[in-house]
């Protein structure tokens, strides 16, 4: 585990980013406290571990739920639509 | 006002994420084709009230949230309270940086992928409260604003935020569990606190 975060209390730009990791990688974060989000990832490893984390968790989610309708679905909508 | 002659080659291609999402939904194949059909049908009929312009794929999700809601959610219905309190931020993160892998590489994250399979992700996410899973499928699988979403759920916003808040820990505490049960990480006896 290499977060510094067990026993000592959080710096508030660390608190900050990492209460909005979900938001930022959603793009729900007004550019301001984006680019001060950003800033504070690329000098803070442990605040930047996390992210990288949740990145790639979103990514792997996105990747994982996706399925092929099956091939007839198409031309049984299509007909349906002829049909109205 | 948009015609309905250029229903099919706007609107058929977003087919795969539209039944992908039914499928997440309805957990059955056969529902999830039935679901896509519907809103198809609905959207074409109603693709005269549909804003040239706006955003066509949040119009279909909406139809698909609706028709969804009102034609199966009876049959399935199940409580959306789920003991999510003692899943602190950052649940899984946590936990599985204790993995002998994620100690000794930088770049552990590379393994989520290879950590939950296909089927597991699906199956973490089918479990899900029905409006938690819907927020996480809108907003972390498909990428619509939080804002769209509020629309196609119809929805404030704040309550979109709660769902994903509570919808995203509880994912994390799911999948948590596939890892456990792959024996790659401790059983969460003992909160990273």
């Amino acid at each position: 585990m290499t977060m510094s975060t067990d026993d000592s209390p959080l710096k508030p730009q660390c608190e900050d980013a990492l209460h909005e990791i979900y938001h930022l990688l959603a793009g729900e974060i007004d550019d301001t406290k984006r680019e001060q989000i950003t800033m504070h990832l690329d000098e803070c490893a442990p605040c930047a571990e996390p992210y990288d984390f949740y990145a790639e968790l979103r990514r792997c989610i996105q990747q994982r739920c996706h399925d092929a309708a099956p091939p007839e679905l198409l031309a049984r909508i299509e007909a349906a639509i002829q049909r109205l | 006002m948009a015609d309905q002659a250029h229903f099919a080659e706007l609107a058929m291609e977003h087919m795969g994420s539209l039944y992908s999402a039914a499928l997440r939904m309805t957990r059955n194949p056969a529902d999830a084709e039935d679901l896509v059909q519907e809103t198809y049908l609905k959207a074409y009929r109603g693709f005269g009230g549909f804003e040239a312009g706006t955003n066509l794929k949040a119009w279909l999700y909406r139809i698909l949230t609706n028709t969804y809601i009102n034609a199966y959610r009876a049959k399935q219905r199940r409580p959306d309270e789920t003991d999510l309190d003692e899943v602190e931020d950052l649940y899984l993160y946590r936990r599985l940086g204790g993995l002998e892998a994620a100690r000794a590489s930088r770049s552990a994250e590379d393994e989520l992928m290879d950590l939950f399979s296909e089927a597991e992700v699906k199956a973490a996410v089918e479990e899900l409260p029905e409006n938690f899973r819907m927020a996480v499928l809108l907003a972390d699988v498909e990428g619509f604003s939080y804002k769209e979403i509020a629309e196609i759920m119809d929805i404030p916003i704040g309550t979109v935020m709660s769902r994903l808040h509570r919808g995203r820990k509880a994912l994390e505490k799911l999948l948590y569990d596939f890892a456990v049960s792959h024996r790659l990480a401790e059983p969460a006896a003992d909160p990273a606190s």
